[in-house]
């Protein structure tokens, strides 16, 4: 089958990318000045020869760079990506637990902009130049232009602090702090559990960092949509569509969106690996536990390991956010196989 | 006399753009008997076209309008209909081959699903049962291996396979009546003599009526029996095709044939008509083709000449009125 082929071809292009991203961060960490050592160790342990030695010995300090490099490799593939400075964690176990949040808060994101991207740009498209196409693009241009910050403050002003209807930070409130994660995934966990007050809480605290986090990539889905499925109904295999007898509906819906999709595609993987990466600005000010703050905090404390683990962890959720794309560009572009 | 199965009255189809209206089509009238081929012929921008896409209610209004006329299509006119009923006609009792096999088949779309979507909207086929028929149709219109064909997309197959396939579409619910707009223009003379035959075979086969629009008269010899030659959104010449080619009247019929190139004719260089289709927005005072005809009097460049019909062969040039 040539889907099967092609997607094989796909993930051993994405290996090698991964290789490419690991290189590249190992490089550029160790050509950052300072030593490791001692940014690792701290005062105390550094005056203990005993430990020097054994650190050094984990990570391979004593050896040439490339074989540093096969030596982290080969602690990353057991799931070691040292232990983080600032929390003395292991790196692995900080991300599982920040992850998770920002995994759920964009997959809710995505959807939210994909279903609203989605309606708003065949409407926009199926009534062009009328008065609900002008409306909906201007919907469309504020949600691309205003800050992401600038409007996670305006919500949590308005909707936190004036109406008093949002809750205002965290994954959880305070009520539900001693129920404990398995999975890490509030969604998965307290449905496993029974608990549907968590999930209503949980879900409550993600729908405003998640509309705002929408905001911005719905409207490029919108304008995406539209100019596409514009292009699209000028087809001639769309005339073809109404030769047949097909009402208006089937025509935009099966023959007409199928096409406008390919290109849209692309916008769907590259904003969900975008927010899937860590929204910085707006988790910082949701004071929301996800990898976006998580990379933040690393990156003001120098927390090299910590660094090192968000990156290639960010580009493994990039890379298989492409490869999802590329294998879902086969299955409704038959062209793209061959 | 035979039954007609459509009858065309008046049919005045205008674009209204900011340029000013253009009539695309502007009065014109016809039949089209059970089982006949009726050819239209004429240069791009004459209102062949138009006039298909206005039986088949596939014009985009805005612009288009159908600002006259009836389409009586087996006694009913078609302008009467709603949408709903006009849809359930349309790739039903009438259907349409169009002129670019390369683009009017859905990339996305198998070659199965794209025929078998006609079969379950109008037979109400199940899934199994339109594959099935899918199959015979696929076969019919001279596809090897049919079977392997429905699971194919568009790009793996060769433009004559393509329209082939747009062929077995328009066939797939025993129309009776096939608009075909061009149908072998846009491919391989090799392959166009290969579709000219199938389209002849399955004539004789399925006895459908079939409207032929081209601008290719050695296509009309071949398979039409009227023929019905436009000019500037009118009927300019109507005959049977043995008169037609025979007796041919219009100065403009006389410049078409004219200008095909002949194998066996020791001439350099071909006789074409001068000057350009005119614009629809500016029509020429008096008859359209005045300012490219070669006969042109003054009397023609003042009134507008009318269809005179000569015991069944129809002509628009006063040349034929008696009094030139």
């Amino acid at each position: 089958m040539g889907l099967f082929q092609y997607t094989v071809r796909r993930i051993l292009f994405l290996i090698m990318v991964l290789i490419g991203v690991t290189i590249a961060a190992f490089i550029i960490s160790n050509t950052v000045p300072g030593d490791p050592l001692v940014a690792n160790l701290g005062q105390t342990a550094m005056s203990d020869p005993e430990i020097v030695e054994r650190y050094e010995r984990r990570w391979g300090l004593d050896r040439s760079l490339p074989e540093q490099y096969l030596i982290y490799m080969s602690n990353l593939l057991q799931g070691d990506m040292g232990t983080s400075i600032r929390s003395q964690r292991p790196v692995i176990d900080d991300l599982k637990q920040y992850f998770p949040a920002t995994f759920e808060l964009a997959t809710l994101a995505t959807l939210l902009s994909i279903i609203f991207g989605l309606i708003f740009g065949i409407i926009s498209a199926v009534k062009r130049n009328k008065l609900i196409d002008h409306f909906v693009r201007a919907i469309s241009v504020t949600g691309i232009s205003m800050p992401a910050f600038w409007l996670a403050l305006m919500s949590l002003y308005l909707f936190y602090f004036l109406l008093d209807i949002a809750p205002g930070s965290g994954r959880l409130s305070a009520d539900f702090s001693g129920f404990s994660l398995q999975t890490g995934f509030l969604i998965i966990d307290s449905i496993s559990a029974g608990r549907f007050d968590i999930l209503k809480n949980a879900l409550y605290h993600m729908i405003l960092p998640a509309l705002v986090l929408a905001g911005a990539t719905m409207g490029i889905i919108t304008r995406t949509v539209r100019s596409s499925l514009l292009d699209v109904m000028s087809q001639d295999y769309l005339r073809t569509a109404r030769a047949k007898g097909l009402n208006e509906t089937v025509v935009i819906m099966k023959h007409a969106l199928l096409n406008a999709l390919i290109p849209t595609l692309t916008i769907f993987g590259l904003s969900y690996g975008n927010l899937l990466g860590g929204t910085v600005l707006v988790e910082s000010i949701f004071d929301y536990p996800g990898l976006g703050w998580y990379a933040y905090i690393s990156a003001t404390t120098l927390d090299f390991p910590a660094i090192m683990g968000a990156t290639i962890l960010i580009a493994l959720v990039y890379s298989v956010m492409n490869l999802l794309v590329d294998v879902t560009y086969g299955i409704i572009d038959p062209r793209v196989r061959y | 006399m035979e039954k007609k199965i459509l009858e065309v009255k008046g049919l005045k189809t205008y674009f209204y753009t900011e340029d000013g209206i253009a009539a695309a089509v502007d009065g014109v009238d016809f039949e089209v008997a059970k089982k006949e081929t009726l050819g239209i012929v004429g240069e791009s921008g004459c209102g062949k076209s138009v006039t298909a896409l206005s039986i088949m209610g596939l014009l985009e209004s805005p612009p288009a309008q159908i600002a006259a006329g009836e389409i009586i299509f087996k006694g009913e006119d078609l302008l009467k209909k709603s949408d709903k009923e006009r849809r359930n006609i349309r790739g039903n009792e009438i259907s349409m081959i169009f002129q670019e096999p390369m683009t009017s088949l859905n990339p996305v779309l198998s070659v199965g699903n794209q025929i078998g979507e006609v079969l379950r909207i109008h037979q109400r086929l199940k899934k199994q049962e339109a594959a099935d028929k899918t199959i015979e149709l696929l076969d019919l219109v001279g596809i090897p291996l049919p079977e392997r064909r429905i699971k194919e997309f568009p790009h793996q197959l060769s433009g004559g396979i393509r329209q082939r396939v747009m062929i077995a579409i328009a066939l797939a619910c025993n129309p009776s009546l096939i608009i075909a707009d061009e149908p072998t223009t846009a491919l391989d003379v090799t392959i166009q003599a290969q579709i000219l035959e199938l389209m002849k075979d399955l004539k004789e086969k399925l006895n459908t009526a079939i409207m032929l629009i081209t601008h290719d008269l050695g296509l009309i010899a071949e398979v039409a029996q009227n023929v019905m030659v436009m000019y500037a959104g009118q009927i300019v010449e109507y005959a049977d095709v043995d008169r037609l080619f025979e007796q041919t009247m219009h100065p403009y019929t006389i410049g078409l044939l004219e200008s095909i190139p002949g194998v066996d004719l020791e001439i350099d260089r071909l006789d074409v008509i001068k000057g350009l289709v005119p614009n629809l927005y500016d029509l020429p005072q008096g008859c359209r083709f005045h300012p490219r005809c070669k006969d042109a009097r003054t009397v023609c460049k003042e009134k507008e000449p009318k269809l005179y019909d000569l015991k069944g062969h129809k002509v628009r040039c006063f040349k034929y009125s008696g009094t030139w």
